[in-house]
């Protein structure tokens, strides 16, 4: 019994938490900006994958991991206007063309990955982004261990949480933005433009679950692997409904499920059924939405396309 | 009086109709223009033109002199033209503040200058009378609260020239007198308001000059003290109605229907009916007054089998009905017209024809064998009471969703009628309905009665109520506080009953003070 309880307060569980949340942090905010527009984004798991692979590419042919990283971005924002044009301009049904993008996603990286590097299943490694040690805050006792030495990208996803809180609740923007996917039709009657703000929000969405595949790809491992991705892109959605739409929200779900996926590491090893670990994120998952949060209010707009009068 | 805006030979066609044919219409500074007409008339359609939701086809806008190119609604906000829509385009989840500010945010750098926001809010809010808390989120405030907030956005981006499209429709009578006190205000603030209703006696009671359409064209506009309800109504119908309901005195025979005690709770747990009691007997129209959440709706979805009673006990022609299905009680011998065709009386997306047999659905002759339907017999149910009931247009496969709101009602009662029931219910049957259309049903309810049915009305609007009920029943704060025959029931003691006031006062002089 003692050593669960310390297994579960474990600051080696604690570091791999924030490691495991890092790529459910960046693609959660990213569906929040998404949804917080009107737009449904199903493909988020999709754009995660064509960015992990995008990022291993750039990574290969211009031996920089940054530049790397910035490929992804742009590979997810492209992925992310994709979805956008047909749910925005085209009215598709956006769980129709989110799947399209998942289906497409998983095609297209192996396509390339084999076209690319010649090579079935994994690719060759690729240069990767670093490890680094923050000086002082690795030396604190407890804390040092799990935030002290990580990956830049856990804390670039960190700031990433804060900004967009700042954005979506403090920026006139933001105002714009939770409007449009509430009530389109009242932020169109006072000169908001519907159709833009929903372009650039699912634009930012797909860019950032571009960022959450990098972290897979070139921060957590140095090559890109098939299908790598492995549901994260749903399980970051839970964690968009789960954190009720709010970045801080989401956060908590990230690490929540993080915790989820740390632990299950760690109980394999000391002989519990590595099944039914497995399942534990997932559990939890559907009991938290059932119970614990209550009524998950979304976005009164989400996943209807805006027709403009006239 | 200078004339701050003028519409000339304005025309828009859609697809099939001719919705504005070549109105002209002028507004001048500081007055209240009604702007009048039957539904789809082309009141909102010309409003919309001049708020830039629509392109005219044809004719010429000017403001303060200039004529002017409305492309989109911006061009009208910073030509201080504003407009409060019926369907009030808030943000629920955001503060009012926020919606007040949204789309003309006060910033600081990239950021919003929510206490600037906020103290605009009230400096308005104080200048104008509308009392409102700022910091308060839309989707905890009442309707009347809300169209006060679309005022308030209206007025923070300067609005001189105020659209308001069926104000009225949503609002209690308590609301209304605090809307026209806001409307006075505005007036007196030097603020043009173009007022859209159908409700000849608010016309009557508030504007300065009236316009009437009628199907697409200007009959014409009058100061309104030169003109009287009979002649609006005719303006507007295009021939001469009957503003009073033509019955003879009912004759009254058994009870049909039984409430005794009856307590409902709604699904958060409090209390909605509180022990009412009444009684409707064969061939009478009981009318139901009170003031709009009184617990008429749940009494009334009690009755019907739509909520369960907590306890009571509901009698149908003798039959213990508490707690039936709300098929069962059908059965029985229910016709119900609900308060809101939209959610309870029709599926919007079926055909007229369909909707006109629902409830009715698994019966003969429209259920044949094995569970098929027949559509012959569907058919020629349809022809029979869209003619009957005067369903416009005459098309049994029209979408539901397509008619006009007054045409939609007419499909609900022609279905509940046409059965022959034994008890009637009909809650807020006009609600959103054209004179013509309300004639029409006003005639039909009478004549229920004097098949025999026994008729429970349930209305918001006292001119209703006194028209059509043989004996009124007032209810107030989940009970029936008073029942009284028609000859006893005037405006202003039902007024008195409806805000709490008892009888017993009343009689003892307290009619003419104000209930606190």
């Amino acid at each position: 019994m003692w050593d669960i309880i310390k297994l579960l307060l474990n600051t080696t569980v604690f570091a791999a938490t924030l490691r495991m949340a890092t790529p459910l942090m960046f693609t959660a905010i990213g569906g929040i900006y998404s949804e917080r527009s009107g737009v449904v984004n199903i493909g988020l798991e999709g754009m995660m994958l064509i960015g992990a692979f995008a990022a291993v590419a750039v990574s290969y042919f211009t031996g920089s991991a940054w530049l790397g990283f910035l490929g992804a971005i742009l590979a997810g924002a492209l992925m992310g206007f994709i979805h956008g044009v047909a749910s925005i301009k085209y009215r598709a049904n956006q769980v129709v063309s989110g799947t399209a993008i998942n289906i497409f996603a998983g095609g297209l990286t192996v396509y390339l990955q084999r076209l690319i590097f010649n090579m079935a299943g994994v690719s060759p490694a690729v240069p990767r982004i670093n490890d680094v040690t923050i000086p002082l805050i690795s030396k604190i006792p407890w804390i040092g261990p799990i935030i002290g030495k990580q990956n830049p990208l856990v804390y670039l996803a960190l700031l990433t949480v804060v900004i967009s809180h700042i954005v979506i609740f403090k920026t006139v923007w933001g105002l714009r933005l939770r409007s449009v996917g509430e009530h389109p039709r009242a932020a169109d009657s006072v000169g908001i433009n519907v159709y833009k703000t929903r372009y650039v929000a699912v634009t930012i969405s797909g860019a950032l679950a571009g960022a959450g595949g990098a972290y897979l790809s070139i921060a957590h491992l140095s090559r890109f692997v098939e299908g790598m991705t492995a549901g994260r892109g749903f399980i970051a959605l839970a964690a968009v409904i789960f954190g009720k739409w709010n970045p801080l929200g989401a956060l908590g779900a990230s690490l929540f499920f993080g915790y989820a996926d740390a632990l299950q590491m760690r109980l394999q090893e000391i002989g519990i059924p590595t099944q039914l670990v497995q399942m534990l994120p997932y559990i939890l998952t559907m009991i938290a939405l059932a119970g614990f949060i209550g009524r998950a209010v979304a976005p009164k707009a989400s996943g209807e396309p805006y027709v403009k009068e006239g | 009086m200078a004339i701050v805006l003028e519409m000339k030979g304005i025309t828009k066609q859609f697809p099939g109709v001719l919705a504005n044919d070549n109105i002209s219409l002028d507004v001048r500074e500081g007055e209240i223009h009604a702007l009048v007409g039957e539904n789809g008339s082309g009141k909102s359609t010309l409003m919309s033109i001049l708020y830039g939701l629509y392109q005219a086809d044809k004719g010429e806008i000017y403001v303060r002199g200039k004529k002017v190119d409305i492309s989109e609604p911006r061009v009208a906000i910073n030509l201080k033209i504003g407009m409060v829509f019926q369907h009030f385009m808030l943000v629920e989840p955001l503060t009012v503040a926020e919606n007040i500010v949204l789309g003309s945010e006060l910033k600081r750098g990239p950021f919003l200058d929510y206490d600037q926001a906020v103290k605009e809010v009230e400096r308005l809010s104080a200048s104008y009378g509308l009392k409102i808390d700022p910091h308060a989120k839309i989707e905890d405030l009442s309707v009347g609260l809300h169209q006060r907030v679309e005022i308030l956005k209206a007025l923070y981006r300067g609005a001189e020239i105020l659209i308001l499209d069926e104000p009225t429709a949503v609002l209690t009578p308590q609301e209304v007198d605090d809307l026209m006190e806001v409307m006075r205000s505005l007036r007196e603030n030097g603020t043009s308001i173009i007022f859209i209703t159908h409700k000849i006696r608010e016309v009557l009671a508030i504007s300065d000059r009236v316009t009437v359409l009628r199907r697409g064209k200007k009959i014409g506009t009058k100061d309104t003290a030169d003109t009287n309800a009979q002649d609006l109504a005719e303006m507007m119908v295009g021939r001469e109605v009957l503003l009073r309901v033509e019955k003879t005195p009912a004759q009254p025979k058994e009870e049909v229907l039984q409430v005794n005690d009856l307590v409902v709770k709604d699904s958060r747990g409090s209390i909605r009916v509180n022990g009412a009691s009444l009684s409707v007997r064969r061939g009478e129209i009981l009318g139901i007054a009170g003031v709009e959440g009184n617990g008429q709706t749940e009494l009334v979805e009690a009755i019907a089998g739509l909520m369960r009673p907590q306890s009571g006990q509901i009698m149908l022609s003798g039959k213990d009905i508490t707690n039936w299905s709300p098929l069962r009680i059908k059965k029985a011998g229910l016709g119900y017209v609900p308060e809101d065709r939209h959610k309870r009386g029709l599926v919007l997306d079926y055909s007229i024809a369909d909707n006109l047999i629902l409830g009715l659905h698994a019966d003969e002759p429209f259920c044949g064998v094995m569970g098929f339907h027949s559509r012959k017999a569907i058919m020629d149910n349809a022809s029979k009471l869209v003619e009957k009931y005067d369903v416009r247009p005459p098309y049994p496969q029209q979408r539901a969703g397509a008619l006009s709101g007054g045409n939609q009602q007419k499909v609900v009662v022609a279905r509940e009628f046409n059965q022959d029931p034994e008890l009637l219910i009909c809650s807020q049957p006009t609600r959103g309905v054209d004179i013509g259309a309300i004639e029409f049903i006003h005639q039909q309810v009478v004549a229920q009665r004097d098949r025999g049915a026994a008729v429970l009305l349930v209305s918001a609007e006292l001119d209703e109520i006194l028209s059509l009920s043989d004996r009124v029943a007032v209810m107030y704060n989940g009970r029936i506080v008073a029942v009284l025959d028609r000859e006893e029931a005037d405006e202003q003691k039902l007024g008195y009953l409806m805000l709490g006031g008892s009888l017993e006062d009343y009689k003892a002089g307290g009619g003419n003070s104000h209930v606190g």
